[in-house]
């Protein structure tokens, strides 16, 4: 390997990657970095996947069996906080990082060593969150949404150390998005406009965006609580003047666009996807980037329908309610694009398409239920019970997490050079598909009978559905140890892979040997005319 | 299906859908929820059925060739206006439903809820009569020491009646985190927000016992606080009120009898064992050990041995303290409690000081205040 464009200022390793632990500690590099997100991602995918298991554990039965309500809290808590900031960012920023530049015909992302630190610093983040569960007193524990005053005035030490946990996790995330939106603006080969940049470039580049919009209200808001807890402030405290609810309005400020950071990228993978195995374009380029930018936009307007229920004036209750069921018109020109990609296609059934249909499917039933708790008054009825739960579940597993799934088998192959094991592959599916279903569908039924959602002991009419939404989660956890043996033996060996691999993928980093150079393009690639 | 207590589960209680509920409101929102739901499962089965179409016709084994369109402006349009249709349509029946629901004007009761780590207050601000509502599913039960009742987890000491037929207007509060109040069979479900005061409305109309549960995490115990509520026919709520109001009154007066009577230490640690149990024991537990970190344990603690910390034990149990999640009990505990539970606590565990704390030192203390 030669010189690549961005490698001169980094002397020794400027040829080829160092070797052992400094190859990582120290890289620059677009795929090491990505790796390393990908992994790190993976690692605490099975972190929060444990304390979920501990979660169904105890609600096996009605009664408290296992654990102590205090330390039921933590885990739910942590749970979520693990899994949305530790497991779906990462893996996305992972796949942005290994996929951006290849895709828009660049060596590297545009802003290599920062890439090292926003790295680097998520395991700190990780490490002090997690080591908050072993102080007196236990983690925090009032839930991921930590709602005040449950987490100032009423809450344990390990308030600080979430908070600052957070603020590291926010710096990574804006760092990388920075990162991403620098890459595409100044490092896309000559000749790729906007309107031909690959769909995954696209969404995540408005998902970089907004990850700089709200990820600063974020730091605000635990800042408050912080300060709250510890210095005598009251912005959420009526006694000082302040109030508990504008937390939430703070929070879901954040919150919102925060679940379209989770999901848009996903639009993008499987944009990609489906495509491939259709042997057919992409149905409605266009149209697909508008309804990418609506979302985004949108998601700006519809936070308070997370909080229907806390004494809203009705013209706000009116207001959001009109907003949030707005946001199923651009969601649906997309499924309905996807449906159309695939309508009069020649389809083939490998496991990333098999994932991209469960997540098409299971996206869209996710809509539904969120188009159901849109109406205000029904609300009222859903809202902090089990239909919740399953509802972003739906969205956030079958969603997100199914399409990370979909891509990492779709572009291991290019990544490693090798074929990923297929027979594995489709029993990974077919256990989670089953297990998942198991494990959510049915939390829709208890939610609507009434059950709360967060409580770690139920009443007995519940209790035959929870069984068996228990025995689904386990299910469902033990199935995604397939996936990892799938990943390693693809890592270890297999067939050689193809620079195409599939039959019908269009784009620049199917034009890369498999596995791709260390630097991607080292010259810049010409783009066809009709390419996008 | 089975059920592992070993009790059987009555058929009628298992439901797989949103209750229809008990008044007007309640079923309107049930009919909204079932249109939006077959709405949502037509949209699906149109959509899904496509895709399965394409899935079984389309397949490349069946020698499908790919065709060529990928773009039309027509229907990209047609099912981007379709579905505004179909929201707009939606947004009509559940505008006019909110706009009722919200309409909390001419109540002909009112009722002051006030949620509190982990319990309900019930205050009807036309009577005067107020009380505390708690959790009656015993610790065993919950543990697994003793089978589950039919009500598990959803029975409470002294339930909250209201007549039927009547618009009766609730007004939620809390004295410490967010809770909410939330009755399905009402479709009433509500914030109770610390140092504001959230509204709603029901208007019953059958008589029966209708349950809740807290519905917004409030802490630990937050799976703990149910809800229950009893609904009357006009009468018979008449005549609950009244003798309501004249045992409450008499309470009081006994009250301050009591407070002029000397308890002995036996006598105080019975009582005081009961009060400890029933509103102490959730944070610093039956033994008094509390949660290391989070509740501070009252077994060998300075304040409940120290002597000259006995004064400062009392007011942190009248008056709370602030910052924490301490709260004053000095509202909800009588006279003769106060001075048991402190009795109590200065001597269970092994504290022995033998201090006998009496009603009318409570008393001084609260005249102190005024």
């Amino acid at each position: 390997m030669s010189d690549g464009i961005m490698d001169t200022p980094h002397g020794e390793h400027a040829h080829q990657p160092a070797t052992g632990l400094r190859r990582w500690l120290y890289t620059t590099n677009h795929k090491d970095i990505g790796t390393l997100y990908l992994l790190f991602a993976l690692t605490m995918f099975f972190t929060g996947g444990a304390m979920a298991m501990v979660i169904r554990a105890e609600l096996f039965q009605p009664g408290l069996q296992l654990v102590e309500p205090l330390f039921f809290n933590q885990m739910t808590t942590v749970h979520g906080l693990i899994m949305v900031f530790g497991a779906v960012m990462p893996a996305f920023t992972g796949l942005a990082n290994w996929l951006i530049p290849m895709m828009i015909g660049a060596p590297d992302m545009a802003l290599p060593r920062m890439n090292n630190w926003s790295f680097w610093i998520l395991p700190f983040a990780f490490l002090i969150l997690l080591s908050s569960l072993f102080m007196e007193g236990g983690g925090p524990s009032s839930g991921w949404t930590f709602y005040a005053p449950l987490s100032t005035k009423y809450s344990g030490n390990s308030t600080a150390l979430f908070v600052f946990a957070i603020h590291i996790m926010g710096i990574s995330s804006i760092m990388g998005a920075i990162n991403v939106i620098v890459t595409i603006f100044n490092l896309r080969a000559p000749g790729m406009d906007w309107m031909r940049m690959p769909l995954f470039v696209w969404t995540w580049l408005i998902t970089a965006f907004l990850l700089i919009a709200v990820m600063p209200v974020l730091a605000a808001a635990v800042t408050m609580v912080l300060t709250d807890k510890y210095f005598g402030t009251s912005f959420f405290d009526a006694a000082g003047g302040g109030d508990p609810v504008m937390f939430q309005h703070i929070f879901w400020f954040f919150g919102h666009p925060e679940v379209y950071i989770m999901i848009l990228p996903a639009f993008g993978i499987v944009s990609s996807i489906i495509p491939t195995f259709s042997r057919k374009k992409l149905f409605g380029y266009r149209s697909m980037v508008y309804a990418t930018s609506s979302i985004a936009l949108l998601s700006f307007m519809v936070w308070a329908h997370h909080m229907f229920t806390t004494g809203l004036p009705v013209v706000a209750e009116l207001f959001f309610m009109y907003t949030t069921m707005l946001i199923a018109v651009p969601t649906g020109v997309k499924v309905f694009n996807w449906v159309a990609t695939m309508w009069r296609g020649s389809l083939t059934f490998e496991t990333p398409m098999l994932f991209a249909i469960a997540f098409i499917t299971l996206f869209t039933i996710g809509g539904f239920s969120g188009l159901m708790l849109a109406m205000t008054p029904a609300d009222f009825q859903y809202h902090d019970t089990y239909f919740v739960v399953a509802h972003f579940h739906y969205v956030l597993v079958t969603g997100a997490v199914f399409s990370i799934l979909a891509a990492a088998y779709y572009w291991l192959p290019k990544w490693t050079g090798h074929r990923y094991d297929e027979r594995l592959g489709q029993w990974h599916f077919w256990c989670s598909l089953i297990s998942v279903n198991m494990l959510f569908f049915p939390m829709h039924f208890v939610g609507l009978a009434g059950m709360p959602r967060r409580i770690p002991d139920y009443a007995l009419q519940f209790a035959d559905f929870n069984m068996f939404i228990s025995l689904g989660g386990f299910a469902f956890g033990l199935s995604q140890l397939l996936f990892v043996w799938g990943v390693v033996k693809c890592i270890r060996g297999g067939e050689q892979a193809s620079a195409q691999v599939w039959e019908g993928a269009e784009g620049l980093e199917w034009t890369l040997p498999s596995p791709p150079p260390y630097h991607s393009f080292k010259v810049p690639p010409e783009i066809r005319s009709d390419e996008h | 299906m089975m059920c592992l207590t070993g009790k059987s589960v009555f058929a009628s209680e298992i439901t797989f859908n949103m209750t229809r509920g008990a008044t007007a409101i309640s079923q309107q929102v049930y009919d909204l929820h079932m249109t939006i739901f077959y709405i949502c499962c037509l949209i699906g089965l149109l959509v899904f059925g496509a895709m399965l179409w394409s899935i079984v016709r389309h397949r490349k084994s069946r020698g499908a060739k790919a065709a060529q369109f990928h773009e039309s402006t027509r229907i990209e349009l047609l099912w981007t206006a379709i579905p505004v249709l179909i929201l707009v349509a939606m947004a009509v029946p559940a505008t006019s439903t909110l706009l009722k629901m919200e309409d909390t004007s001419k109540a002909d009761l009112t009722v002051l809820v006030t949620g509190s780590q982990w319990k309900w207050h019930y205050k009807y601000l036309e009577h005067p009569v107020e009380f505390y509502s708690l959790l009656a599913t015993n610790r065993k039960q919950i543990k697994g020491e003793q089978p589950k009742g039919d009500h598990y987890l959803l029975e409470v000491d002294q339930p909250l009646v209201l007549p039927v037929g009547k618009k009766i207007r609730f007004l939620m509060t809390s004295d410490d985190v967010i809770h909410s109040w939330w009755v399905p069979a009402f479709a009433v479900k509500r914030d109770a927000n610390p140092g504001y005061i959230n509204e709603s409305w029901t208007r019953i109309d059958k008589p029966g016992t209708y349950r809740g549960q807290c519905a917004e995490l409030c802490g630990k115990d937050h799976g703990f606080m149910p809800i229950v509520v009893v609904a009357k026919s006009a009468e018979e709520f008449d005549g609950w009120i009244a003798k309501t109001a004249g045992e409450q009154a008499a309470a009081k007066a006994q009250q301050q009898d009591l407070a002029s009577q000397t308890m002995t230490l036996p006598q105080a640690m019975e009582i005081g064992e009961k009060v400890f149990l029933d509103h102490c024991a959730a944070c610093h537990q039956p033994a008094g050990t509390g949660l290391p970190g989070i509740f501070p344990a009252l077994k060998g603690s300075k304040v409940t041995t120290m002597a000259e910390n006995r004064s400062h034990h009392l007011d942190l149990v009248l008056h709370g303290k602030s910052g924490t999640a301490m709260l004053g009990f000095g509202k909800q505990l009588s006279l003769q409690e106060v001075a048991a539970v402190v009795t109590y606590e200065r001597n269970a565990w092994g504290n022995n000081t033998g201090d006998v704390v009496q009603a009318a030192e409570v008393q001084s203390i609260l005249k102190q205040d005024k």
